[in-house]
This record gives structure tokens, C-alpha cells and sequence, in this order.
């Protein structure tokens, strides 16, 4: 014990000093930024409220994408990391749906009910693409040890970016533009984005559906089940393959949505515009605490509002030149700073369990 | 007329021979127990009944029909359902989600709505508790809430996986009261004990397992008066 102990504590002091200094630098830069910020007054109210509105927007997509990693990792214990490319399969449908009804007329003249339509359709085709994944790419694999099907999902991964560049070319393409959603709101005197309030609302009532599925249906209680012992679920006549591929099915059908609305704010469709939201959305699963739904949401909401505020807030008044070039920066130090000081995220329960 | 007869099973967790020719036959309306040490297979044989677990070799059949070519969660819609080892509720579920899993296989909503009632008669406590998630249940409630809850299925025989496990003496009474009761309203019990002497008094017959092989069977009575079972078994010199 003795022997040790000497250079044993020297480690831990200097990775303990370590930790600290970082969250102390952490704690500086809100701060001090933050005070800067506001007391320079270089902001007026609106623009806050604007930059929070995108915030929600932003975040609420990355909720509704996160809601996939975390269902499917508190069922199987494994990160889908196909997941964004999901999303972008979602992306896609919706894109060729939107321009068939734009060519046709009809998106202009129903812009709601054909915006319902593509994501409904976007929806449709990402969770079909997951349930053959699922089949193809994972099940085979179920018992094989952790790395293995995580291996395998960024086999799917690329196969299902290559595929789509294969089929539609490496170009960006633009997403038709509905005139009847152009322009702003106007919400309690503020002005805001049409697209960004259509977002919003979709966003959560697709979350609002979801969770009333998870918590009340039979599916969804037999999913919660299934998350917390398949033996046990299998003893009640409950077909665990079905209830994962429901899971699959279910996740893959929010990032399909969320692909559409995250086109409606950007307007282009690529093969590769699954990879960054992807990766946001699964930081936004494990700030929320991964494996739990609600967490999901807010690690969702979190991260965007404070993607949105942080460069503005945080860093513009310390003297970084162009903080907007850091809000992925900001993403990924809120991931690094969750694996660190809260491995189990904001909602989440203790990790260790099964790990 | 038989109801469960399991022929000569032989079943393996990768290599490891863990049953050795099992044979049981459960008449129906019988308590019939299975006793033994630990790794014995006394579970194995459960998991295996239920479907967890596919036998190399036997036959398992219910009434005469086949349940080795369903898979666990179609033995449910058979008749047979399990009280698995460690109660195995599930934590995060409220006891009514938990009930209500328990009839999965059940379509009708009035089955289970009669079933809820019956369950609630027959364990007061999980009603007062219903609305509350099982992890906060203390170590008798989960027993009483994964015993209800292998009843929803309207069971024809219920498997039961040492239902005394971790229990305090008087918990351990009640619950043993319960699978008389149980067997009293017509649901055939096959129980694993390792609380043999309990087991026996409540059971009608009963076969001792050891390493994988039934090595005696006999009325419960006979067992009881068994010199090499009570030495081994009941703890008496």
C-alpha cells in the first residue's frame, strides 16, 4: 500500500488538478464572456430572442434525431452510428416527395398538408431503409460481443452514403422553396421565421406522439420491457425481434422527419449532410443521459439553444474574431464535458449498471 | 391424463452438458416439486420448459402437442408461463404496466380487466401499490407481483423459479399459502425449491435433481421421510 501510494496520489493530484483547471477555465469563459457581452450591450433584446428561437429549431431536430440513438441503445445497448445517415435518407425522400408536389402544383397551393405529406412519406421510407438494416446489418450480430455491431454500423454507415452518392451524384441539391412559407411571423410582437415556428411545432408533436407511444401503448410498454430484460419480456409472449425492429422502425421514422424539417431551414440535401447532425444528435443523447427518452429532448434543446447563443454570448467578448467558426467547437466541449464530470447525463440514471 | 411430460431431455450451455436425460411428468392439478443443490439444474430445467432454453435432444409436450417447436414467447399462448428466478420484475414499470405485460398474450381487454381484479383479490398489497413502479417494491411485493403476473396469462401450468428466494420466514409462509391457493382455483405448478422442506409440504410429489440427472422421484410424503433425503436435503442428521 505504502509502495505505492506516492507516485499513485501524484497521478490522481495532477489529473484531479487537471479537471479542475478545465472546469474552472469552463466557468470563466460563460461567465466573464457572458458579462462582457451583456454589459457591452451590443445585442438588443430581439436578437436574443432570435438567437433562441433558432436555438429551439436547431435543437428540437437534434432532439428528434437523439430519440433514435437512445431508444435504440436502451433496448440493445449499442450505438446505431448509421443513425445520421438515416436521417439524411430522410432528407432525401422528402426532398424528391417536395419537388413531385411542387411540380405538380400542389405544394403551393396546400403548403401544410403537403409539408405533413413529405414528412409523412420522409418518415416512411427512413424506417423501412432501418428495418432492413436492422435485418441485415445487426441482427445476424445480436450475442456478438459490443464492438462488433458498432463495427458494423459504420459499415452501414458509408454504405448508405455511398449508395446515395452513387445514386444521386456527390452534388447539393437545392430543396424547393414553398412561397407560402416564406417570411415571418409575427409572435408577441417579435418577428420570426415562418420556418423556424413550422419546425418547432412539428418537432414537438412528433416528440409529443412518440412519447405517448412509449409510455401508453401496448408496443411501447412492451419496448420498455424488452429494455430492461428480453428474457423475462419473452416469458410474457412478447416477440422481442418485433419489438426491436419497432424500435428501429420508430427512431428511424423521427430522423426522417427531422431530416425534412432540418431541410427546410437549409435548404439543400447531400449524401454527407447526415454526418455533423448526426454526431451533434448523439452528443445530445448522451447530455441528455442516453437510454432515456425525455433526455433525449432536452439534451436536444440544450445543445442547440446553446450552439445558437454560446459563440454570441460566451466567446464574441473575449476577443474571439468570428465566434460563429466555434459553435461545433462549443457542441463537442459540452460532449467531452458530459464524459467527464456527468457520464450519465442530465436525466440520465447510473450508467455503471450494465456497462 | 398428463398434462406437461418432458422426455429425456438433454440440454447444453455451449459445452457444458447441464441436463442429462430429464424425464418429468406433471399430472394435471398436482403441485410437483423439483429439489436439489445448487447447479444441480433445477433452473435449466424451468428455462428449458418455457423455451428459454432449446434441448439438444427430448421431447416437451403439453396435453400431447409439441412446445419444443415454439419459440419462449409462443409457449406463453400454450398454457405454460414462468415465475423466473430473481423474480425478474420489471423495475421501471409501474406494478399495473407490469400486470398488464403479464396478459400480452391476451387480446381482450375484458380478460384483462377481469384478470387485474382477480389479481388485486388475491394480492391486496399490489393494488394499494399499483400506480407505483416495481423497483420500489420490497423483496415480497416483487415476488407477489412476478407470481400475478405469470397469472394474467391464464396459465394452465405455472413454472415457479425458488419463490423463496431472499425472503424473511413469514414472507416465505405467505407466499407458499398463495401457490396452494393458486393450485387450489385448477393451475398445475411445477416449483423449484431450494427451500426443500417447504416445497415438500405444500407439493404432492416431487424429484430430486442432481448434476443434470432426476435421481429419485416419489410422493412428497415419501421424500420427506427419505433418510438420504433429509440428510441432503432437509438438513437433518
Amino acid at each position: 500500500m505504502m509502495r505505492t501510494s506516492f507516485s499513485e496520489r501524484l497521478t490522481d493530484w495532477a489529473v484531479n488538478g487537471f479537471l479542475w483547471g478545465f472546469r474552472i477555465l469552463i466557468v470563466l469563459i460563460v461567465v466573464i464572456g457572458t458579462f462582457l457581452t451583456i454589459s457591452s450591450g451590443k445585442y438588443t433584446n430581439e436578437q436574443w430572442i432570435d438567437f433562441i428561437v433558432s436555438g429551439i429549431s436547431q435543437g428540437s431536430i437534434y432532439a428528434l434525431i437523439a430519440l433514435g440513438y437512445t431508444m435504440v441503445y436502451g433496448i440493445l445497448r449499442m450505438i446505431n452510428f448509421a443513425h445520421g445517415e438515416i436521417f439524411m435518407t430522410g432528407a432525401f425522400s422528402g426532398y424528391f416527395f417536395a419537388t413531385w408536389l411542387t411540380s405538380t402544383g400542389f405544394m403551393n397551393t396546400n403548403p401544410y398538408i403537403g409539408l405533413t405529406f413529405s414528412i409523412i412519406f420522409a418518415m416512411l421510407i427512413s424506417a423501412s431503409i432501418a428495418m432492413l438494416v436492422e435485418k441485415i446489418a445487426y441482427r445476424p450480430l445480436r450475442g456478438a460481443s459490443r464492438l462488433v455491431p458498432l463495427i458494423s454500423a459504420i459499415g452501414v454507415s458509408f454504405f448508405l452514403q455511398y449508395a446515395f452518392r452513387g445514386f444521386f451524384g456527390p452534388g447539393v441539391y437545392a430543396y424547393p422553396s414553398i412561397d407560402a412559407l416564406d417570411g415571418d411571423w409575427n409572435i408577441f410582437g417579435i418577428e420570426i421565421l415562418k420556418v423556424k415556428i413550422i419546425v418547432v411545432v412539428s418537432a414537438f408533436l412528433m416528440m409529443a406522439i412518440l412519447y405517448y407511444v412509449v409510455m401508453f401503448t401496448k408496443m411501447g410498454k412492451a419496448m420498455r420491457a424488452v429494455s430492461e430484460n428480453k428474457d423475462v419480456a419473452s416469458l410474457m409472449g412478447i416477440d422481442v425481434n418485433r419489438v426491436i425492429v419497432t424500435t428501429f422502425a420508430l427512431g428511424a421514422a423521427m430522423a426522417g422527419a427531422a431530416g425534412v424539417l432540418y431541410a427546410l431551414i437549409f435548404r439543400q440535401v447531400s449524401f454527407y449532410m447526415g454526418i455533423v447532425p448526426g454526431v451533434k444528435a448523439f452528443t445530445a443523447a448522451v447530455l441528455g443521459g442516453i437510454g432515456n427518452i425525455p433526455g433525449a429532448m432536452v439534451g436536444g434543446l440544450v445543445l442547440g439553444i446553446l450552439e445558437s447563443v454560446g459563440p454570441a454570448l460566451f466567446l464574441e467578448s473575449i476577443g474571439i474574431d468570428r465566434p460563429y467558426q466555434l459553435k461545433d467547437a462549443i457542441a463537442y466541449i459540452m460532449l467531452v464535458m458530459i464524459l467527464l464530470f456527468r457520464p450519465s447525463g442530465i436525466l440520465g440514471e447510473r450508467v455503471s449498471k450494465k456497462a | 391424463m398428463s398434462t406437461l411430460t418432458i422426455d429425456n431431455i438433454h440440454t447444453y450451455y455451449g459445452n457444458i452438458h447441464a441436463l442429462r436425460g430429464i424425464s418429468l411428468k406433471i399430472e394435471k392439478g398436482e403441485i410437483v416439486t423439483l429439489i436439489g443443490g445448487n447447479g444441480a439444474g433445477k433452473t435449466t430445467t424451468l428455462r428449458t420448459i418455457s423455451g428459454l432454453l432449446k434441448p439438444r435432444e427430448g421431447n416437451i409436450s403439453l396435453d400431447g402437442e409439441d412446445l419444443l417447436k415454439y419459440p419462449a414467447h409462443e409457449v406463453v399462448y400454450k398454457g405454460v408461463s414462468m415465475v423466473p428466478e430473481g423474480r425478474g420484475v420489471f423495475a421501471r414499470l409501474t406494478v399495473l404496466e407490469n400486470l398488464e405485460m403479464g396478459a400480452f398474450s391476451r387480446k381482450s381487454k375484458e380478460e384483462l380487466n377481469h384478470n387485474l381484479e382477480k389479481m388485486f383479490t388475491l394480492f391486496p398489497r399490489l393494488k394499494e401499490r399499483r400506480t407505483q413502479t416495481a423497483g420500489t417494491l420490497s423483496g415480497g411485493e416483487q415476488q407477489m407481483l412476478a407470481t400475478g403476473r405469470a397469472l394474467m396469462a391464464n396459465p394452465t401450468v405455472l413454472l415457479m423459479d425458488e419463490p423463496s428466494m431472499g425472503l424473511a420466514p413469514v414472507l416465505v409462509e405467505l407466499i407458499f399459502d398463495i401457490i396452494k391457493k393458486i393450485n387450489e382455483d385448477g393451475t398445475t405448478i411445477l416449483l423449484v425449491e431450494q427451500n426443500a422442506l417447504m416445497a415438500l409440504s405444500i407439493a404432492n410429489r416431487g424429484y430430486v435433481l442432481q448434476t443434470g440427472e432426476i435421481t429419485l422421484t416419489d410422493t412428497a410424503q415419501n421424500l420427506k421421510n427419505n433418510p438420504m433425503v433429509q440428510k441432503a436435503y432437509l438438513g437433518m442428521e
